[in-house]
């Protein structure tokens, strides 16, 4: 197995491609997006509990690979006790290491980080971002499906 | 069972493969492992060298200028409609109309013979087609009001005769069906299902996209009304297929799509229109790419539609044996007849993620939904990994790919 293919399916993302964290639906919700990436047929959903500005819970459902159901995964687990602005900030650091725009510090991204390996795929940075896509309408409030094939 | 038995006799496999230029490169530091052939297929040198060989010594307009080039374009042009001819068995080189892909056959007979429908009218589609071979009809059906149906298919992704039927009926005015299935490898029987078509009136249309690179096709034989096909699908260029229709439809439909060549005379209180099949080839054409597909066809002809099919045969059988090997992969699409395509699922890894880990490999194929979302639907999966066959794939072409899904249940373990 080559480097780059190593290096995207590491354990961590493996893990959470099979066993995602925050899986599932999330009454006291009161945000949520659906996200769907119809080049692949991958969809889902995330719900935010928010307070006061800070994200106190998010959890998500749907169907996807092991690169867009660990990144939502992780995100959900980032996401904890940022706030939206701070969510905003993980967005953009993230976003930049997939697309292999910037290499921001391990120590920004945490866990994060593990889906670096993204960049060497550009076919698969859809799969990685549509759960953050999804956070930003979430966010935003766009009140209708987001999807990977819209411009920004 | 043994593995390694030969190719059928007639296709010399080795010496067909130095054809394709494109063969020798190597993916992510391995030998390229096409069997992506269903998306598009690779062209041998013949196909480069004959587009090449128009730019460099015919370019110039056809149908036009007096000029001694325009003149040998015009001929190069119009000696790959007759090629095409031959090659569908078509009755006259008029019924052979130049068009971009089967997408644009298609939409040209949904839009002009789709004109004459109305409220009352019913299309019949069936549940494998293609996205190609469903929106036009939706768009039809919004413009008209005329009723879409769908015949079923089974859980092995067989056409069921006895539904197509009773969705036939007095109303039905276009039955649009697929040869070959894109997503499922599914050969439809399309000379009954044509001759079902005709009793009750319908007109038919056959998306040939998968068909002609895989089985001989003969026109007259399956009866049909209208054939459409992709050059690029055949070992030709993109940007350059063909419909092939019957002359009194032709004769009887409005034109397409308005412009040069395919007027008699214009004036502002009117114009009249070109004989076919100019009628329906307004503007400049793919003219490179119409003579490059006749050099595809004569490629195909030269190593024989009947030996391609026995080879492809050969792998297809080959991949199914050892796909029935692994207890966690699923294959999608197991009709009795089938051609060219190995779509499948594995447990618990998603087809993109197959698909990446054999790109790694060298190993080419598609993974998503093949622009085939109800057939997906219809198996419930939101995708599968598929792997297509073409003239110059082998044996140990498809061992490389079961080398690569082993490596990604490792992964996956």
């Amino acid at each position: 197995m080559t480097a780059d293919l190593r290096e995207l399916y590491q354990e961590l993302i493996i893990d959470h491609g099979r066993r995602p964290r925050n899986y599932g639906p999330l009454t006291e919700a009161n945000r949520s997006a659906e996200g769907f990436n119809p080049l692949c047929g991958d969809r889902l959903t995330l719900h935010l509990r928010i307070d006061g500005g800070v994200i106190a819970d998010a959890r998500f459902e749907g169907v996807g690979c092991a690169i867009s159901t660990a990144s939502a995964s992780l995100m959900t687990e980032a996401l904890k006790g940022k706030t939206e602005a701070q969510a905003e900030a993980l967005f953009a650091g993230f976003h930049a290491l997939v697309t292999g725009v910037a290499t921001p510090a391990a120590a920004t991204l945490g866990k994060l980080a593990a889906l670096g390996g993204v960049r060497a795929y550009p076919a698969r940075v859809k799969c990685a971002t549509l759960a953050w896509h999804t956070l930003e309408a979430a966010l935003h409030g766009a009140g209708r499906p987001v999807s990977t094939e819209e411009a920004p | 069972m043994n593995m390694r038995e030969a190719a059928p006799l007639g296709l010399d496999v080795d010496r067909l493969r130095r054809d394709f230029p494109i063969l020798a490169r190597e993916v992510r530091g391995r030998p390229l492992v096409y069997l992506d052939n269903a998306a598009t297929c690779q062209k041998p040198r013949s196909v480069i060298a004959c587009e090449t060989h128009y730019y460099e010594a015919l370019n110039a307009n056809i149908h036009r200028g007096v000029h001694q080039l325009s003149q040998e374009a015009t001929d190069a042009y119009e000696a790959a409609r007759t090629l095409v001819q031959r090659f569908v068995g078509a009755a006259r080189r008029e019924e052979i109309v130049f068009v971009r892909g089967t997408t644009e056959a298609i939409n040209l007979v949904a839009s002009s013979y789709g004109s004459f429908l109305g409220p009352d009218d019913e299309v019949l589609i069936t549940a494998l087609e293609h996205h190609s071979n469903i929106v036009p009809w939706q768009l039809l059906c919004q413009r008209s009001g005329a009723k879409l149906r769908v015949a079923p298919i089974d859980e092995r992704g067989a056409l069921i005769p006895e539904e197509f039927g009773h969705r036939l009926g007095p109303r039905t005015r276009i039955v649009a069906l697929a040869h070959v299935s894109n997503a499922l490898g599914t050969v439809n029987p399309v000379r009954d299902l044509v001759e079902l078509a005709h009793a009750h009136g319908a007109v038919v249309l056959i998306d040939g996209a998968q068909a002609v690179p895989h089985m001989p096709v003969d026109v007259l034989d399956l009866d049909c009304d209208f054939y459409a096909f992709s050059g690029h699908k055949v070992y030709g260029p993109t940007g350059i297929g063909v419909l092939y229709g019957r002359q009194a439809l032709l004769e009887a439909m409005p034109p397409y799509q308005g412009g040069g060549d395919m007027i008699r005379s214009v004036g502002f209180s009117g114009s009249t229109w070109n004989d076919l099949p100019y009628k329906f080839e307004a503007g400049t054409p793919n003219i490179a790419g119409a003579v490059a597909l006749g050099a595809a066809l004569d490629y195909v002809a030269a190593a024989g539609l009947p030996a391609i099919a026995a080879h492809e045969h050969d792998l297809l059988d080959y991949a199914t044996r050892r796909a029935a090997e692994l207890p966690w992969l699923r294959l999608v699409g197991t009709a009795p007849q089938k051609a060219g395509v190995l779509s499948f699922v594995l447990d618990g890894v998603h087809a993109h993620d197959v698909g990446t880990i054999l790109d790694g490999e060298g190993v080419a194929v598609r993974t998503g939904h093949h622009c085939a979302m109800p057939v997906m639907e219809r198996f419930g999966v939101p995708a599968t990994v598929r792997a297509s066959f073409a003239a110059y794939n082998t044996r140990d072409e498809v061992d490389a790919l079961f080398r690569g899904l082993v490596k990604v249940k490792e992964i996956f373990a």
